[in-house]
């Protein structure tokens, strides 16, 4: 098994999720592309500790996990806080702090 | 690692399974519209790269994987988006001139460059985790996560707390108007009321009739119209309003089949009396209509062999029915301890006309009105 297809793999699935983080305007989706993003890497972390026989990138990649639970718990909040005060989750309407 | 087949592994199986499942998730996270398939997409990916971490031997982060992010995360997702966005469809048109072309020239560009170029970076032949795995692989784990990792985990803890403290705190809802009083509601109600003739009081409940008694039922008003008030506004939309005449109608023919003495046959059946006036039961015509049955499975059987005496029985409602249930109790012990007395076979038997002669010896008032009725009852 060639290790190098878990890194295409990884890539592409990273890929997708910034061209989603790109293109979508609604807020949840935005953070599902991030999620998407974050486990492309996950996944780099755990084939590479699987090439050098080591368990730190699997350590590492618990690490990502466990960020990217309490990340999504704050973003989640904020989602749902602009959402009561705009009726809207899209990051189009947010422009207030515009100059 | 097993070998399935000359030159592929399970591995590689798993891998390429799991990998277009995993891609096709991601393409469906990116482009559904609605925020839902978003999130069910989001799910597949997830447990498609549970499995490749299952074939890669991690299988602490497999199981992290499933119920982390999966489990957690995702639902965490699912219970905001049917917050605040399951109705909101994201509008798929640019807001920026040739945003989407750009975007995707990029993604290639950095696909090319990720794949071709860093890929190459890891051509090592893989070690694999066996000699790990031997010694202990949670053992090995904790290890690292307790000793060498020690900080980051600690800092991790600090980190979760945080964020727990920050989403009830972002989450809390300010209240941006002084909650209203009692005294502040009556007199919004009372001034609409004078301005626009709104009822002040409570809106009526929904209708119990004969047949209905659901919130989606309607009440009536003393005129016979339907109170549509009655019904939650989203049921209302729902449902097509129903007439009166629906909601009454089957009441009102009972009514007038009860009140037409002319519908049942001349006799000791010309006894029985609508409802309101059955306070206690009928004499002659259920002093055999009582007796006859020795048990509730009898009184069933009794019922069709005669169908007048059953329309009398059914149209006696309580009292009757209240004493044919305490007499066919009482004759049922007796056949019971006839039984026992008897001969214990007696049940078992499938000899009817057997079986009738005991009970009728056990029924102590009159004899059987007819052996139909005991083979009817047979066990």
């Amino acid at each position: 098994m060639n290790p190098d297809l878990y890194l295409v793999l990884a890539a592409i699935l990273f890929t997708v999720g910034l061209v989603g983080f790109i293109i979508r305007r609604n807020a949840l989706i935005l953070f599902m592309s991030t999620e998407l993003m974050l486990n492309a890497a996950n996944l780099v972390l755990v084939s590479s500790s699987w090439v050098q026989g080591k368990l730190d990138g699997q350590v590492a990649a618990f690490f990502v996990m466990v960020v990217a639970a309490a990340e999504v718990v704050v973003g989640l909040s904020l989602i749902v806080t602009i959402f009561r005060a705009r009726r809207s989750t899209s990051v189009d309407s947010e422009s207030l702090l515009k100059g | 690692m097993i070998e399935l087949l000359p030159l592929l592994s399970g591995q590689a199986v798993t891998f390429w399974i799991c990998a277009v499942i995993a891609i096709v998730g991601a393409v469906g996270v990116v482009a559904s519209s609605k925020p839902v398939y978003s999130a069910l997409c989001l799910a597949l990916v997830m447990v498609a790269l549970a499995a490749i971490y299952a074939s890669l031997q991690a299988d602490f982060l497999f199981a992290v994987q499933i119920i982390v992010y999966t489990g957690a995360v995702l639902m965490l997702f699912l219970f905001v988006i049917m917050l605040v966005g399951v109705s909101s469809r994201d509008h798929l048109a640019e807001t920026l001139k040739g945003h989407r072309v750009a975007a995707i020239v990029a993604a290639v560009a950095l696909v090319a460059l990720l794949a071709l170029a860093t890929g190459n970076a890891l051509t090592d032949q893989p070690v694999g985790l066996d000699a790990i795995e031997a010694d202990g692989y949670l053992q090995a784990l904790a290890q690292l996560i307790f000793q060498r990792y020690v900080i980051a985990f600690e800092a991790t803890a600090a980190l979760l707390i945080t964020a727990a403290v920050a989403a009830m705190v972002l989450a809390h809802p300010k209240r941006l108007r002084p909650k209203p009083g009692q005294a502040a509601l009556m007199g919004e109600r009372l001034a609409a009321y004078a301005a626009s003739g709104r009822h002040p009081g409570p809106l009526p409940a929904s209708g119990v009739t004969a047949q209905h008694n659901s919130l989606a039922t309607p009440a009536l008003l003393p005129d016979g119209a339907v109170a549509l008030q009655s019904v939650s506004a989203t049921v209302a939309s729902r449902m097509p309003p129903a007439s009166p005449d629906e909601l009454i109608g089957p009441l009102a023919a009972t009514l007038a089949a009860m009140n037409q003495p002319a519908a049942l046959p001349p006799g000791p059946s010309s006894t029985a009396s609508p409802p309101g006036e059955s306070g206690e039961p009928p004499d002659t015509l259920d002093e055999t209509e009582i007796v006859t049955p020795d048990s509730p499975a009898e009184a069933e059987a009794v019922t069709p062999d005669s169908p007048d005496e059953a329309e009398t029985v059914m149209d006696t409602p309580d009292g009757a029915e209240a004493v044919t249930a305490d007499e066919s109790a009482s004759g049922a012990e007796a056949v019971n301890s006839a039984d026992s007395t008897d001969e214990a076979d007696t049940k078992d038997e499938a000899d009817t006309t057997d079986k009738a002669d005991t009970k009728g010896e056990a029924g102590t008032k009159t004899p059987v009105a007819d052996p139909a009725a005991g083979e009817g009852g047979q066990p």
